[in-house]
């Protein structure tokens, strides 16, 4: 592949796409004008954009709460998901105690259990339930493919490890982790869009705090019949999966662009 | 040098060693052999003979089921340097082949900048000097091998135990690995164990090859080569070296005979 090809390539990659969008767009706008369509069944792409801008403030404000809160429900599941997954990989049994409640709490879903957490913390924590919630549906996936991570380490490597003599410490850290990595930032990719979710469905179900995320935007839009905000806070939440996908994947790229497989390029 | 030198210390002596795994398959059974000071020697046999077995219950990672390990060392126990080179290349693919041959003093708690001459000798050893900071998946099998084969070297381990190391690689890069190999050994002394399935390589490279036969695995005879080194492509042709493939032959099929 010449320079000038990849060249072109990356700018199809863009145009395509983008172009489809314009033509989507454009299709709805006139469609909808077209049809005399009423604006609270569906707005056009313009008046949603109007809505982006009129109420910019208070969107951008709840765009914040929806991140915080997704921020720190992944980083906490990574954080625990990745710690649990490291302490069933020294022991079995521990494994063997935990690993089925850890399924428990992945099955069941969040919205059965959302009434509950809320009772237990407390209407005047909301916020905390949110994130509890969204912890709960980000956390399972790290802690899958840590766990599976972990163990796939190869085994005569392994064994090289025991022939000189390594310590656990040493084997975790310098083969088992570096093994385990791949897995680690798939499951983080599949968290990270998780998180979101998690944070929308919970504040749908609990309620919003002393500050409205996104979630609590759409519902507030829905009882006004205000469907152009509606669309406007559904286009940011959009924004916002696709930034966490896109972040992670970049960090996935950067980490495993030298050694594995799924990130190398390949010239031909 | 022949092996009429004079006879070498013992290093190594295996009394009835077997090993049957869980669920009852008999690997090895009643395993009886020496290897000196020295030596280099071929397990040769078919798969599932139990010649890897045998390298792994040598090297400590695997118990036998009965029977006795000696070493005859000061403290009796396996020497702590051992090196072990395995039948695919084994090196970690997120690490540089200067971190992948850094590996065995690193878990000693040797640090990079103090190990670097080390390494660095480790890798002009087996021709591998320029490529420090290439990654594994950038380098063909043989260089892999090579790399493999550093790593085993850079503790200057008195034994070295390999599992058919160049049973993936084509011949002609098998060929000067093993070239590489035999001068390495005549440099340095080290015991080597090697295990084959190739009779030539076997005969080319050893002093002794023990012929195992399968079901179960146990040694069915030893093969002296006598033939000097250093041993070459004029070796390889020697009525000598053929005559050397037909013993080892000879004594394989008769194992194999029910």
């Amino acid at each position: 592949m010449n320079g000038e090809d990849s060249v072109l390539s990356r700018f199809t990659r863009i145009a395509v796409p983008a172009a489809a969008g314009v033509v989507f767009l454009g299709i709805w706008e006139a469609s909808v004008r077209l049809g005399d369509v009423p604006l609270f069944v569906l707005p056009p792409p313009s008046a949603i954009g109007a809505s982006l801008v009129a109420n910019f403030g208070s969107l951008m404000g709840s765009l914040w709460v929806t991140l915080r809160v997704t921020l720190m429900a992944f980083v906490l599941a990574a954080v625990g998901g990745i710690g649990l997954a490291i302490l069933f990989s020294q022991s079995r049994r521990i494994e063997m105690a935990l690993f089925p409640y850890a399924v428990v709490l992945q099955v069941t879903p969040v919205v059965a259990i959302a009434p509950l957490i809320l009772i237990w913390v407390g209407y005047d924590r909301v916020e905390l339930a949110v994130l509890i919630l969204a912890w709960m549906v980000a956390f399972f996936p790290i802690l899958s493919n840590t766990t599976l991570g972990l163990r796939s380490a190869d085994h005569n490597l392994r064994d090289l490890f025991r022939l000189y003599g390594a310590s656990r410490w040493q084997v975790l850290s310098e083969l088992q982790l570096p093994s385990a990595l791949p897995y680690i930032l798939a499951g983080m990719k599949i968290s990270g869009g998780l998180a979101l979710i998690g944070a929308v469905v919970a504040e749908f179900v609990a309620g919003s705090g002393t500050g409205a995320g996104l979630a609590w935007r759409i519902v507030e839009a829905g009882y006004r019949l205000d469907i152009p905000r509606m669309f406007a806070a559904l286009f940011l939440l959009s924004v916002l999966g696709i930034t966490i996908f896109f972040s992670l994947t970049w960090v996935e790229h950067r980490l495993l662009r030298r050694w594995h497989e799924s990130a190398v390029r390949r010239e031909f | 040098m022949t092996s009429a030198d004079a006879p070498r210390p013992p290093l190594l002596t295996l009394t009835g060693v077997a090993k049957t795994y869980e669920g009852g398959t008999v690997a090895l059974s009643g395993v009886d052999a020496e290897i000196r000071r020295g030596d280099f020697v071929s397990l040769v046999g078919p798969s599932g003979c139990g010649k890897s077995t045998l390298l792994r219950i040598v090297a400590g990672l695997i118990a036998p089921s009965a029977g006795n390990v000696r070493w005859h060392t000061t403290d009796g126990a396996r020497p702590a340097d051992v090196g072990f080179v395995f039948q695919d290349a084994t090196l970690m693919p997120w690490a540089s082949v200067l971190d992948n041959v850094h590996l065995p003093l690193k878990l000693r708690g040797i640090a990079l900048e103090k190990a670097r001459p080390q390494l660095m000798d480790a890798l002009a050893r087996v021709g591998l000097a320029d490529f420090a900071g290439a990654f594994p998946r950038e380098l063909s099998g043989g260089m892999k091998m090579r790399v493999s084969l550093a790593r085993a070297l850079v503790t200057e381990p008195p034994v070295l135990l390999m599992d058919e190391p160049f049973a993936a690689l084509d011949e002609f890069t098998r060929e000067k690995l093993d070239d590489d190999l035999l001068d390495l050994w005549r440099s340095q002394r080290w015991t080597v164990i090697f295990v084959t399935h190739s009779i030539y390589e076997s005969v080319y490279l050893s002093e002794r090859v023990l012929v195992m036969g399968a079901r179960p695995g146990r040694v069915l005879g030893e093969v002296a080569i006598g033939a000097p080194h250093p041993r070459g492509a004029a070796f390889r042709r020697s009525h000598d070296y053929a005559d050397h493939c037909a013993a080892v032959s000879v004594a394989l099929r008769e194992g194999v005979r029910p």
